[in-house]
């Protein structure tokens, strides 16, 4: 039985390419496109052309009913063997990490010996579909066997239904927008303007730094001309993030169109493998996946807040692990909005939220601010959406390779009121 | 992770692209007759390397001036074809339809008379040179002669080679190789096999020093030339990088191909096409020469062969250059090779070196760097910089069990000379013995020559690819 002994699966390497503004570089770029040129580069990057990997897992949010079987269609479209089977997952913004998850379990069961994990989403591409009542009509038609109930199916035609079904940033259960929940929960729990402003600068400037010091040069790939994420800004600061007007939670909101994530459009990949699988390649490990959890919470009744997910995920993965929130050499925390990474880290320093909403005796803890998202996060980045697991997962793990030790925690947030959370340690 | 399968090496841009070489094409049309007769060039199409092809385009006539110690060797050379008996000599006997080359062993040339011998040889052969056919001259170095006549005998060759393949016409080349007294006739062969082959496609009139291999001597692989070795190809998103990473892959390497972050789309695509990695790095970063060490050394446990293939330009007149087209020039094209080699070759007594024992360093320089051109000071002061480090290299590299070389590519035919103003891509074209550019691939194959694992004799060189351009001539 010693081959489904558990192990831990390696995170050898990550691609992605920069992530792009809504409608900028890649507002003619598909789903498609993106996910296989991100895997492309990786295959560059590591030699994988024509290797057939144990599997490939992605996935996007906003997906066009086209594109069923996203990722094997990409793989098809890639380097790697035809022979690599994939596979769709769909999590809102969990997804990418979902993926990571995923394949380390199969890697750590012994089921495969190699994995990519990854994500793609694009706003520039979004699936518009045809309007409720014409598709009605039109399954109809689809349907009708006789002339006459053909025409009674025409006859149902509207000049309304000619208006189109367009994606919305909502939740279908309460019909507000993700920035309305989360200024709901910044309200709540009193999160200032100016700390989240400070955040925000914070990302944009160690997300330039990283770029500066060529963190990335084997992270990234260019494409389309682009080259680092388009909304990275090197020179923000305070006094002009102070200047921009609230977008979300009405006139005295505080969060603002630079402290909340803009929508984008990208592609990420991660590589996974056992370590035997990396050393018969040459293939240096960069740190291991420990452990992983996701949590759901209920914000349509329950009265918490719709990305509060990973507040409850975090503890109970660290109980698990007999770890506390202080052993931890770098925190990713994904940055919806400033004001969710803030309300995150307020909920683990209150004592009423860690023994009532978490079960535990005492806060959580707090994290030294000097150990988070210290290579910038989706503030700068951008957030297309499925991506930015693996944009965090690969970052995460080449921090912990170059430190040489330690160990890293990832926490995101979803739509849907869930969170993903995991634990990297160095190799 | 090597490459499965065949490679196939592009020729360079496609006819009918912008910048293609359209006279070429039309000089070799039905309608380009009269063009030959109005005196213009009428440039060949080059026999080139594909996989599978024989050594040379029919027989290869062998024959010695003095006591040449190399005919026997030369004779039982692998897959070299002989000709038939001379009808000349022997009556009856049917015309060969031509030869593929010509190898003249002049090693034992030492006086007039012999230079003579050399003259009666070559001119009676050279009627029956096919189009791409080769002539291929050894001699002995002339500082190594026994007196002061058989140096200038000697030397009298370089004259004369030089001089044939002006001559010549149908993309047939003339080059001389100088043999080290040290030199074992084995040394000779990678050259001698390269110089008779369509790889030298472009390489004409060119004079090649082969000493004696030493420890710098690789064991021949079985299959292709480069099987298992690690090559790392600067600069190979594009272009000549590209191809040079393409070469090595054709013949069995793995290829690491490097180039700057911002062009890692096309250098994710040259890796793919070739099965070969890629590593996007800045060389000119403060920390390259220590990420490249610890890549080399961490995913290939060091590297066999390292193409400086990189470069820029910024041309201005020198009255106009500003610091920034200066420093960036010279830092991309000669101080990142100068750090790097630093970093490969290691430090004291070479401990840690990526470079493994029987390397290649090889450089790419340009013509610009030996004949200078005008608005490129910068360029050309960095190139032949380039020269000038290959040469003082030597000791260190051959301490160190390797060999350190330089390519002078001419005009070559790029996307960069595609956007040359016409007139002076024309020029660039025509001034040379071949009457057109040369290829990316014809610079990857003179590349890959020097780098072979029988190329050990061969260290210092600098070998213009440049269809004996006037320029620097």
């Amino acid at each position: 039985m010693t081959r489904n002994a558990p192990r831990r699966a390696a995170i050898i390497g990550g691609n992605r390419i920069p992530f792009g503004r809504a409608g900028g570089h890649y507002a003619k770029a598909s789903n498609q496109d993106m996910l296989t040129v991100a895997l492309d580069g990786l295959v560059a990057r590591f030699g994988l052309r024509d290797e057939r990997l144990g599997e490939v897992a992605a996935g996007a949010v906003l997906k066009h009913s086209r594109d069923r079987d996203l990722t094997r269609e990409s793989v098809l479209g890639s380097r790697l063997s035809p022979a690599t089977p994939a596979y769709d997952v769909q999590q809102a913004c969990g997804t990418g990490l979902e993926t990571v998850v995923l394949v380390a379990n199969k890697i750590a069961l012994g089921q495969v010996e190699s994995g990519i994990a990854g994500g793609v989403d694009s706003v520039s591409d979004a699936p518009v579909s045809v309007n409720d009542d014409l598709r009605r009509v039109l399954m109809e038609l689809n349907h009708a066997r006789t002339l006459g109930a053909r025409l009674a199916a025409l006859a149902k035609l509207r000049p309304g239904q000619i208006v189109p079904d367009l994606p919305r940033n909502a939740e279908p259960r309460t019909g507000l927008s993700m920035g309305e929940h989360a200024a709901i929960t910044a309200a709540e729990w009193e999160i200032g303007r100016a700390e989240q402003d400070e955040l925000t600068v914070a990302s944009h400037r160690n997300l330039a730094a990283a770029y500066d010091r060529g963190f990335f040069d084997d992270l990234v790939t260019p494409y389309l001309g682009l080259n680092r994420d388009a909304t990275l800004r090197p020179d923000a600061n305070t006094a002009a993030l102070a200047r921009l007007k609230p977008v979300f939670g009405g006139a005295g909101g505080t969060m603002t169109a630079g402290n909340s994530t803009p929508l984008s459009d990208g592609a990420s990949t991660v590589l996974l493998g056992s370590d035997e699988w990396a050393a018969e390649r040459g293939l240096p490990v960069l740190a291991h996946l420990v452990d992983a959890e996701t949590a759901a919470v209920d914000y349509v009744h329950g009265g918490e807040g719709l990305l509060m997910a990973p507040a409850y995920a975090v503890p109970r993965m660290l109980a698990r692990q007999g770890l506390t929130l202080a052993d931890f050499d770098f925190y990713e925390i994904h940055e919806a909005f400033a004001s969710t990474v803030l309300a995150t880290l307020a909920a683990w320093e209150d004592k009423v939220f860690c023994t009532e909403r978490l079960g535990l005796d005492a806060p959580l803890g707090s994290i030294d601010r000097a150990r988070l998202n210290v290579a910038g996060s989706s503030l700068a980045a951008g957030h297309p959406f499925a991506a930015t697991g693996g944009r965090i997962v690969a970052t995460l793990a080449k921090l912990l390779a170059e430190k040489g030790s330690g160990r890293g925690l990832v926490s995101i947030c979803a739509a849907g009121g869930q969170g993903v959370v995991a634990i990297l340690e160095a190799a | 992770m090597n490459s499965t399968g065949n490679h196939t090496v592009s020729n360079g841009p496609a006819a009918g692209r912008v910048g293609a070489d359209w006279y070429r094409t039309l000089a070799n049309s039905p309608i380009g007759g009269p063009l030959g007769q109005l005196g213009l060039p009428r440039p060949a199409a080059l026999r080139r390397y594909r996989p599978g092809q024989p050594l040379t385009d029919g027989p290869v006539l062998v024959g010695t001036a003095g006591t040449g110690r190399l005919a026997e060797h030369l004779l039982a050379l692998p897959g070299l074809a002989l000709p038939g008996p001379d009808p000349a000599t022997e009556p009856g006997t049917e015309p060969e339809a031509g030869l593929g080359g010509l190898v003249l062993d002049a090693t034992g040339l030492d006086t007039l008379a012999e230079l003579a011998a050399a003259r009666t040889f070559l001119s009676g052969a050279l009627r029956r040179l096919r189009p791409s056919g080769r002539v291929v001259v050894l001699a002995g170095l002339p500082e190594q002669a026994g007196d002061v006549t058989a140096a200038a005998a000697r030397h009298a060759l370089d004259g004369l080679v030089r001089s044939v393949a002006k001559e010549l016409r149908d993309g047939a080349t003339a080059n001389l190789v100088l043999l080290d007294a040290a030199a074992a006739p084995a040394d000779l062969e990678s050259t001698v096999r390269f110089l008779l082959s369509g790889r030298s496609a472009y390489v004409d009139g060119q004079v090649v020093r082969v000493g004696a291999a030493g420890p710098a001597a690789v064991e021949i692989p079985g299959g292709p030339l480069h099987t298992g070795r690690v090559v790392l190809v600067t600069g190979a998103a594009r272009g000549i990088g590209a191809a040079i990473a393409e070469v090595f892959a054709r013949d069995g390497a793995t290829v690491v191909s490097l180039d700057v972050p911002a062009q890692g789309d096309a250098l994710a695509a040259t890796s793919n096409r070739i099965g070969g990695l890629a590593l996007q790095l800045d060389i000119t970063a403060a920390d390259a020469p220590d990420r490249l060490t610890e890549y080399l050394l961490g995913r290939h446990g060091g590297v066999d062969v390292v193409v400086h293939n990189a470069g820029i330009t910024r041309d201005k007149l020198l009255v106009n250059m500003d610091d920034a087209r200066w420093d960036a020039v010279l830092a991309v094209n000669l101080r990142a090779q100068l750090e790097l080699n630093a970093a490969l070759l290691g430090g004291v007594g070479g401990q840690d070196a990526p470079l493994r024992t029987g390397g290649r360093l090889i450089s790419v320089a340009s013509t610009s760097g030996i004949a200078g051109n005008r608005g490129q000071t910068n360029y050309a002061a960095s190139k032949a910089g380039v020269i000038g480090m290959v040469r003082a290299l030597v000791p260190a590299a051959a301490g160190h069990g390797s060999t350190v070389n330089a390519v002078a590519p001419g005009f070559i035919e790029t996307e960069m000379t595609g956007a040359m103003p016409f007139g002076t891509r024309e020029a660039g074209r025509r001034i040379n013995s071949l009457h057109q550019g040369g290829l990316p691939v014809d610079v990857a194959e003179t590349v890959a020559w020097l780098a072979e694992p029988g190329s050990g004799g061969l260290t210092g060189q600098v070998v213009r690819v440049c269809g004996q351009s006037l320029l620097g001539a």
